[in-house]
């Protein structure tokens, strides 16, 4: 095993995004991801890549597309009021089928609102990036490891599926430093036929495109995506089980939500409370299956969430309403305690005596 | 499974963040989990500066240190934030030659080291951080030679080698004192 290291979460991900190939990043400054940008600015022009501090994160967003479009890996970064900025950005990139990287390290909003961190940009990335009937895959780390290993991982899917990849992470996740190993074994570049590249005048034209005026046209390209997007479903889902053997409460938390649920899960379990935890690892695809195993086993769900709820519309839906469902949420920067966790394992279980 | 929850503060400046990096960086090099996480934000340029750190045997659950086992308070602000926030039974480090007042509570153990004063004495004003982790580590039972040398060649950069003597002779004069 190689050495660790202490990294920020930010530089970890910047780091990997490298090791995974890509050359290409632009970006615009804003708190709490500025340290990605930093380090692009300063490994980039020494491997003969290229940062670019864009004159706005549309811009920086267009630049995305105009390197995918060749088909090298490309990525930018920023945090939520700068990901709105990127919305349009990200349909167009879905509508022309083009793979990239896109990093939020979310703060509270909405508006200007705070540098602190926040989930409450969950809706956006999973339902809502912008404008059309699209998806993107959203990977929600929940370490500085996993800042890493899933910044690679989203290479790879934005590769393989022609579309875009996004890091959903928060201000704790970008911000703390913890040991990671950076021992990747780089899968090959994917096969891009559609890249333009150039002809060599031996063959047609690729062409790169969103705009599609017939209707039946628009139709076909949507229903071919969703085919898709129905093939990542079943089969990229990704998760992760904590003490679910026997519990009768269940968690559900991704990122810093869950690191502060794990500290309530032990010091319920030390109670003799059956609880456990499903942490979705993927946000899209929601990881469904475990959700629906649990039902008629378990009773309540807690989503912990650093929003006003929003998850919880989703483990709602796969686990088909079929138990009492809590928010334990903090907002606008601030982080629930594990005692705050804690008290809400504790009343659900008094509600099931 | 022990498990040390660490809690720096003081003025941005003082190295708040530095000296938290050092002993995440020894926990480290001695095969521990470890977790640190500053404050950002505006307290960081130019107010209060604080930072959590966590050494344990086990994998670390939440990074954020909300009940320190051991508090480190480099201004008064940051002892009166963060005194009542220690666990019963934990330690307190007080920087005394910038906080006057005592520590009011009873159930902890305090340790006053006038460290600010120290460091310009001894010519090395910008390292009372350093001489207050050198007595952390006296007293808590943690200074060992070698770690400590892995742990500051982790976290001073080469460009800055210079430094490195000065850092170890801070840390002896926090352990005497």
């Amino acid at each position: 095993m190689a050495d660790k290291v202490l990294m920020k979460g930010n530089e970890a991900i910047a780091e990997a995004a490298i090791i995974a190939g890509c050359r290409h990043y632009f970006g615009y400054p804003i708190t709490p991801q500025t340290e990605i940008a930093a380090y692009m600015a300063k490994r980039m022009p020494k491997i003969g890549g290229c940062f670019l501090q864009a004159e706005s994160e549309v811009a920086a967003i267009n630049m995305v597309y105009g390197v995918a479009s060749t088909g090298y890996r490309v990525m930018t970064s920023s945090s939520s009021p700068g990901i709105s900025l990127k919305g349009e950005g990200l349909s167009y990139l879905a509508g022309a089928d083009l793979p990239s990287l896109v990093i939020n390290v979310q703060r509270g909003g909405p508006g200007l609102g705070g540098i602190q961190p926040s989930q409450s940009d969950y809706y956006q990335a999973t339902k809502a990036g912008g404008h059309g009937d699209f998806r993107m895959i959203v990977l929600a780390p929940a370490s500085v490891q996993e800042m890493a290993d899933l910044t690679v991982k989203g290479f790879d899917l934005a590769d393989k599926y022609r579309m875009t990849s996004m890091i959903l992470a928060d201000g704790t996740m970008g911000q703390m430093m913890e040991p990671v190993s950076l021992d990747y074994e780089v899968s090959k570049p994917v096969e891009k036929p559609w890249a333009t590249t150039g002809t060599k005048m031996e063959r047609e034209h690729n062409i790169v495109n969103s705009l599609f005026l017939q209707p039946d046209e628009l139709e076909k390209s949507n229903n071919e995506r969703f085919e898709r997007y129905k093939y990542i479903e079943e089969n990229e889902a990704m998760y992760e089980e904590y003490m679910m053997d026997d519990a009768e409460i269940c968690i559900t938390a991704f990122g810093i939500a869950s690191r502060v649920a794990k500290n309530a899960i032990v010091e319920a379990r030390k109670k003799g409370i059956k609880v456990g935890m499903i942490r979705p690892i993927t946000l899209w695809p929601f990881p469904n299956k475990p959700f629906e195993d649990t039902i008629g086993k378990i009773k309540t769900y807690i989503s912990v969430e650093l929003s006003m709820g929003q998850m919880i519309d989703d483990v709602k839906l796969a686990t088909k309403c079929s138990g009492e469902y809590v928010l334990c949420n903090r907002v606008g920067g601030m982080i629930p305690s594990p005692e705050e966790v804690l008290a809400a394992i504790e009343k659900a279980n008094g509600g099931n005596k | 499974m022990a498990t040390t929850q660490y809690l720096f503060a003081g003025f941005g400046g003082q190295g708040i963040l530095f000296s938290g990096k050092f002993l995440a960086y020894k926990g480290l090099t001695e095969d521990k989990q470890v977790s640190w996480l500053p404050s950002y934000g505006p307290e960081m340029r130019g107010g209060t500066a604080s930072c959590s750190v966590i050494l344990s045997d086990s994998p670390v659950g939440s990074p954020i240190v909300s009940k320190p086992d051991v508090l480190v308070a480099m201004n008064l602000p940051s002892l009166d934030k963060y005194e009542d926030s220690v666990v019963s039974g934990g330690t307190i480090f007080v920087d005394s030659a910038l906080i006057e007042r005592k520590v009011k509570r009873d159930d902890v153990t305090v340790h006053y080291i006038p460290a600010t004063k120290l460091a310009s004495d001894n010519g090395m004003p910008t390292l009372a951080n350093m001489i207050i982790v050198g007595k952390i580590l006296k007293e808590l039972g943690g200074y060992n030679e070698e770690t400590v040398n892995a742990a500051l060649g982790k976290v001073i950069s080469a460009k800055r080698a210079d430094m490195l003597d000065v850092n170890k002779k801070a840390m002896q004069i926090g352990a005497k004192n």
